[in-house]
């Protein structure tokens, strides 16, 4: 990258109304960080206090999901470094709050992920609160303390459709791209 | 019975279970990575406030918002004040939520839907 292409970086992030990215390792600090970024932000930009919360769940459990995603990786050690880092980004626009999210995910637990997908998007609000209350009663949490409840409860915050995309990187992974719209 | 007291932080509530008086307390955000690190010391507390309970126990539960994880725990606990509502203690929660948070609102009547207990859905201005 060329010292000029930093300004390119710049401009594209200004054009693409980002106002929080990082890439990186994930960590359990990381996040208290980026919800006190997110926090003091939010307050510049007058956002409600409902959309507020919504915002800092589905941040919570987006990075909840990649974090441990990331810990329990069964190729654990045998990885890329670079494999085991992920993407956030917060984009403003028209008074709503777009996060993004990506990482990489080995290839064997795409069918899961785009049937949950697939699921959460067709269910209206209703249906979501219902398969909630029925996951809350029935899933036993699993020793890291992950209900399995997360994607649904992105769903229930985000009241739009969840965009994602898998994009083949090698024979074992594909990087996982997930978007998430909050007004 | 010892009162258990843990003060709030970032990530995690503060709480305040009064064996005395039977009012249990839990204030602010509930999002720890693990959150059954964080609850079970709360649902061992209840245990053993099971065996002596105050005759009317009242749980305040003023949380601004959880993640999943804390969600299954927080029932987990009502589960508990659940058995301890049948022998001897008249258990009672109050679920708060803030003016407008509707989300919140909903999940105190998710909760009221699937625990036996009784419940009252409070709006306040600021938890």
């Amino acid at each position: 990258m060329a010292l000029t292409d930093v300004y390119n970086y710049y401009r594209r992030m200004e054009d693409e109304q980002v106002i929080l990215s990082f890439k990186g390792e994930f960590s359990a600090e990381l996040l208290t960080s980026i919800l006190h970024i997110m926090e003091s932000k939010m307050i510049e930009l007058s956002i409600p206090m409902q959309m507020k919360k919504r915002v800092f769940n589905v941040l919570v459990e987006c990075f909840q999901n990649l974090y441990h995603h990331i810990e329990t990786s069964p190729m654990e050690g045998t990885l890329d470094p670079s494999k085991d880092s992920a993407l956030v980004m917060v984009k403003y626009i028209d008074r709503k709050i777009m996060v993004l999210t990506g990482n990489y995910i080995p290839k064997g637990s795409i069918d899961d992920l785009k049937r949950k997908l697939v699921m959460v998007n067709e269910l209206d609000e209703k249906e979501l609160r219902e398969l909630y209350q029925q996951r809350l009663l029935n899933n036993s949490v699993s020793h890291k303390g992950t209900a399995g409840l997360g994607i649904i409860d992105i769903a229930r915050k985000s009241k739009n459709e969840l965009g994602y995309e898998f994009i083949e990187v090698n024979d074992d992974y594909s990087f996982f791209c997930l978007s998430i719209v909050i007004e | 019975m010892e009162k258990l007291y843990i003060e709030g932080s970032a990530k995690t509530p503060s709480v305040s279970f009064d064996g005395e008086s039977g009012v249990l307390e839990m204030r602010g955000r509930s999002i720890p990575e693990n959150s059954i690190e964080f609850f079970q010391p709360l649902i061992d507390w209840v245990d053993t406030y099971g065996s002596t309970p105050n005759p009317a126990t009242r749980v305040d539960m003023k949380l601004e918002y959880f993640n999943t994880s804390s969600s299954k725990c927080i029932l987990d606990l009502f589960k508990r004040l659940e058995k301890i509502n049948s022998n001897d203690s008249q258990v009672l929660i109050n679920w708060y939520y803030e003016t407008d948070d509707e989300d919140m609102e909903e999940a105190g009547e998710d909760y009221a839907a699937i625990v036996g207990l009784d419940f009252k859905i409070l709006e306040i201005d600021e938890i």
